[in-house]
């Protein structure tokens, strides 16, 4: 005869899953809670205008202007793309199309590894190579855009590679062939083909390197100078808004500790806004 | 005779196709029935009504009873979990899980909480010897199930489900992709287990419903078109469309 | 007068081919550089001392076993809470707005660079949980930052075990628990444990959110409440301050090296995998 049997287990399981599952949302909520509790109060105090318009960073007298790091972390972020960006999409474009399989069982790893190394230690290796490159053959003290850039540029390059390569890989094969019967060379059907159709996905690469770019700390304060300007030239030194917090929260106290956290609520919504548009305005796309 | 399953008004829909339009059947205790039919004719479903492997599939409606003994398993408070350790499944194609021999067939009886070494090695044992496979595996019980030949690996499937100690089988096309040799093997060991377990045999070769069955069903396009002995339904079935398949007209 | 294609072509390939080995000729240069400067500083003494004169002289031992803890602690944590979260993706839902909603929490997790985890870690456990620079403010901060990692890694892992070996645990009666732990995660374990390894190589090699939820001491982190110093941490203030190049070298050699073996045991592990599907 057909028995029932209960396996209350099964609910005490899903339950205790779904809380595991909600940790990461409660995580993101605590993040943001406690970075705007602490951020927000200065802009309402001083004014949005007057941190996030304002040149003169001065925190012990009150002068909280954060402009310069603003246009200073878009200026390395950009500087890291125009050296990432190229370099990175050749990269993807080898090995999905030209390399063989030895070569890519060679290049995955070794990509891997270089998105393995910490940050600290290309901002280290940046000091001891780049600084002192771009000091005696083009000038000014080494500490700069210039160095910051190319050091952020090869940084992002693993990310860059990994995911356009996988949009490119996922152009289905017959577009190519389609390409290649038509008497297309090779490059015309990458140039032609192949690049339209993975676009998207190489946009959300882009975007995610100066995601990338923008949120990296420790290697630029070792190389960008970290002075409180803006830069008019790519050689002048600068400091971004996470050079800002890393810089000053070990001993800031009071209003001044409060203004790196503002500074914080800058970086966080502008973080935000490119990991909206990579994840779900082009990657989406990518998806369908 | 005594009725194991009694399906009643069976319909089911996947979405807004209906596959199943109100069947009623009666299943006998301790007797292989033959499900028969051209694909899409419903017969797989019906199987997966029974055991409710069909919660698993997505946007499913179902509407009827299927009485298994004295219990509703489509409308009473039964959990599906609860049935399956009494109902033994044989998918189509030979799943064995990934480890060896012996734990594919003790993974059902482990779950029932049975963990002594002896009584797994009784149950091991009795389980292959009723699929015929005591013989080739005896010596090779610890070697990966993935190893074996595709033949094998379905009678290991029959024996994962024997080791529950089911009361019913549910085989669906389980010879579908064997060989000739193979395909005997099963028929074999089917035709010997049915005086303990009512077994329900779905397949599309009207050739071996005729060799094992005691009773056979004709599906089409979700409805049973007719029923009755094996006898019967292979020398005089009384509806066309059952003439037709089984000469091969369609199918 | 018009350039034939085909030269083209050839131009293009060889451009290619030079930008990826100039690739992984950085990779080459970082690790040779690395290697050749450090490799003389290392000695039993180096690796198995405390630092003295602020890491002057003597070795860097408190930095690793402080390295190994919060890494461990983090790993410990992260694991069970990211592959019970990608489970209960994978497993116990359907795709819906939830499901959407927790992913695109899991998203921008990812998302947020360390210096953000570093800042709300000081800030909500250093001062508001009145933590202070302690391993625990520095493990709780850690695992919630590697927790997109395994989250991802572990989904990946549980969608391409097959849907039959899930089919046949049901129909052998198992409940989905039961399918789930004896079926799911032992089939989809390589491509869990190498999400792990991933995350140990980034917690090992973070600095900016360790620096200021775990702090800089230099002495062994003796309870869950004791600051300590990663090797990160370590590195990047012996670099940054000037305190001691050699030593500066002789770190990073053992900080690459170590996230060096866990790249190779994860590589290993998916290499693995990949014949075994295939």
């Amino acid at each position: 005869m057909i028995k029932k049997y209960r396996f209350n287990k099964e609910h005490l399981v899903r339950a205790i899953l779904t809380v595991f599952a909600l940790s990461s949302l409660l995580f993101l909520f605590l993040i943001f809670i406690f970075i705007l509790f602490e951020g927000l109060p200065l802009f309402l105090k001083i004014g949005l205008n007057k941190i996030i318009l304002g040149f003169k960073w001065a925190p012990t007298k009150d002068s909280f202007g954060i402009f310069p790091m603003v246009v200073s972390s878009f200026l390395v972020t950009f500087g890291a793309l125009v050296i990432g960006a190229p370099l990175g999409l050749s990269c993807a474009i080898y090995l999905s199309e030209y390399s063989g399989k030895k070569t890519k069982m060679f290049l995955k790893p070794a990509l891997e590894l270089l998105a393995g190394i910490p940050s600290v230690v290309y901002g280290f290796l940046g000091v001891i190579y780049i600084v002192p490159l771009v000091r005696n053959y083009l000038g000014g003290s080494g500490f700069s855009l210039l160095s910051t850039s190319i050091v952020l540029g090869v940084m992002i390059l693993p990310t860059i590679i990994s995911i356009s390569f996988d949009a490119i890989v996922s152009v289905p094969k017959t577009y190519r062939e389609g390409s290649f019967a038509m008497g297309a060379t090779k490059w015309q059907t990458i140039y032609k083909v192949i690049i339209p159709s993975a676009k998207s996905g190489i946009l959300a690469s882009f975007i995610l390197g100066m995601g990338r770019a923008i949120g990296e700390t420790m290697a630029v304060i070792m190389i960008a100078g970290n002075a409180l300007k803006i830069p008019t030239s790519i050689l002048d030194p600068l400091r971004t808004l996470t050079g800002n917090i890393a810089l000053e929260l070990a001993y800031a106290t009071g209003d001044h500790r409060l203004s790196l956290f503002s500074t914080g609520v800058v970086l966080l919504v502008i973080i935000m806004i490119l990991n909206y548009i990579a994840n779900f305005g082009i990657k989406r796309k990518v998806l369908k | 005779m005594e009725i194991k399953i009694q399906i009643e008004k069976l319909k089911i829909s996947f979405g807004n196709i209906e596959v199943l339009k109100g069947v009623s059947i009666n299943v006998y205790k301790n007797r292989i029935t033959g499900f028969m039919g051209p694909a899409g004719s419903g017969k797989s479903t019906l199987i997966s009504a029974v055991n409710r492997m069909i919660d698993y599939e997505e946007n499913v409606k179902i509407e009827g009873k299927i009485y298994i003994d004295d219990i509703d398993v489509i409308n009473d408070d039964i959990e599906g979990v609860s049935l399956r350790r009494q109902i033994g499944t044989v998918f189509a194609v030979p799943i064995p899980l990934p480890r060896s021999v012996y734990d594919n067939i003790a993974y059902g009886p482990r779950l029932k909480g049975i963990t002594e070494k002896s009584k797994l090695d009784i149950i091991v044992e009795d389980s292959l010897k009723k699929a015929f496979l005591w013989g080739e595996m005896k010596d090779r019980l610890n070697i990966s199930a993935l190893k074996l030949s595709g033949g094998q690996q379905q009678r290991l499937c029959l024996a994962r489900s024997l080791a529950l100690k089911p009361e019913i089988i549910l085989l669906d096309e389980p010879c579908s992709g064997l060989d000739p040799i193979s395909t005997a093997k099963i028929e074999d060991a089917l035709s010997g287990l049915k005086n303990e377990y009512t077994i329900i045999l779905v397949s599309n070769n009207t050739k071996q419903i005729a060799r094992i069955s005691d009773y056979s069903a004709f599906f089409y396009m979700g409805e049973m078109i007719e029923y009755g002995t094996t006898e019967k339904i292979f020398t005089n079935p009384s509806e066309k469309r059952t003439e037709d398949y089984l000469s091969g007209k369609f199918g | 007068m018009r350039v034939n294609p085909r030269f083209i072509d050839k131009i293009v390939k060889l451009g290619l081919n030079a930008q990826a080995f100039f690739t992984v000729g950085i990779l080459i240069v970082i690790v040779a550089t690395i290697c050749f400067k450090g490799f003389p500083y290392i000695n039993f003494e180096f690796v198995f001392s405390s630092p003295e004169d602020m890491g002057r002289r003597g070795g860097i031992f408190p930095s690793i076993i402080g390295t190994i803890l919060l890494v461990m602690l983090s790993i410990l944590l992260a694991t069970p809470l990211g592959v019970g979260t990608a489970i209960y993706l994978t497993e116990y839902t359907k795709e819906s707005r939830f499901t959407k909603i927790i992913r695109f929490g899991v998203e921008s997790l990812a998302g947020i660079p360390s210096i953000l985890y570093g800042l709300f870690g000081f800030i909500f456990f250093v001062i508001k949980l009145k933590m202070g620079w302690s391993l625990l403010a520095g493990v709780l901060t850690i695992t919630i930052m590697i927790l997109p990692t395994i989250i991802r890694t572990s989904e990946e892992a549980i969608k391409s075990v097959p849907r039959n070996l899930r089919l046949v645990s049901y129909s052998l009666s198992a409940t989905k628990w039961e399918t789930v732990t004896k079926v799911v995660i032992p089939s989809a374990a390589p491509g869990i444990l190498t999400g792990v390894m991933l995350s140990i190589g980034r917690a090992v090699g973070e600095t900016a959110a360790v620096i200021f939820t775990m702090g800089s001491s230099l002495r062994f982190p003796a309870s869950l409440m004791d600051s300590g110093r990663t090797m990160a941490v370590h590195f990047y203030i012996l670099a940054r301050e000037g305190i001691s190049m050699e030593k500066a070298y002789a770190t990073s050699l053992i900080l690459v090296l170590s996230i060096l073996l866990v790249n190779i045991i994860a590589y290993y592990i998916m290499n693995r995998v990949i014949s075994k599907y295939s």
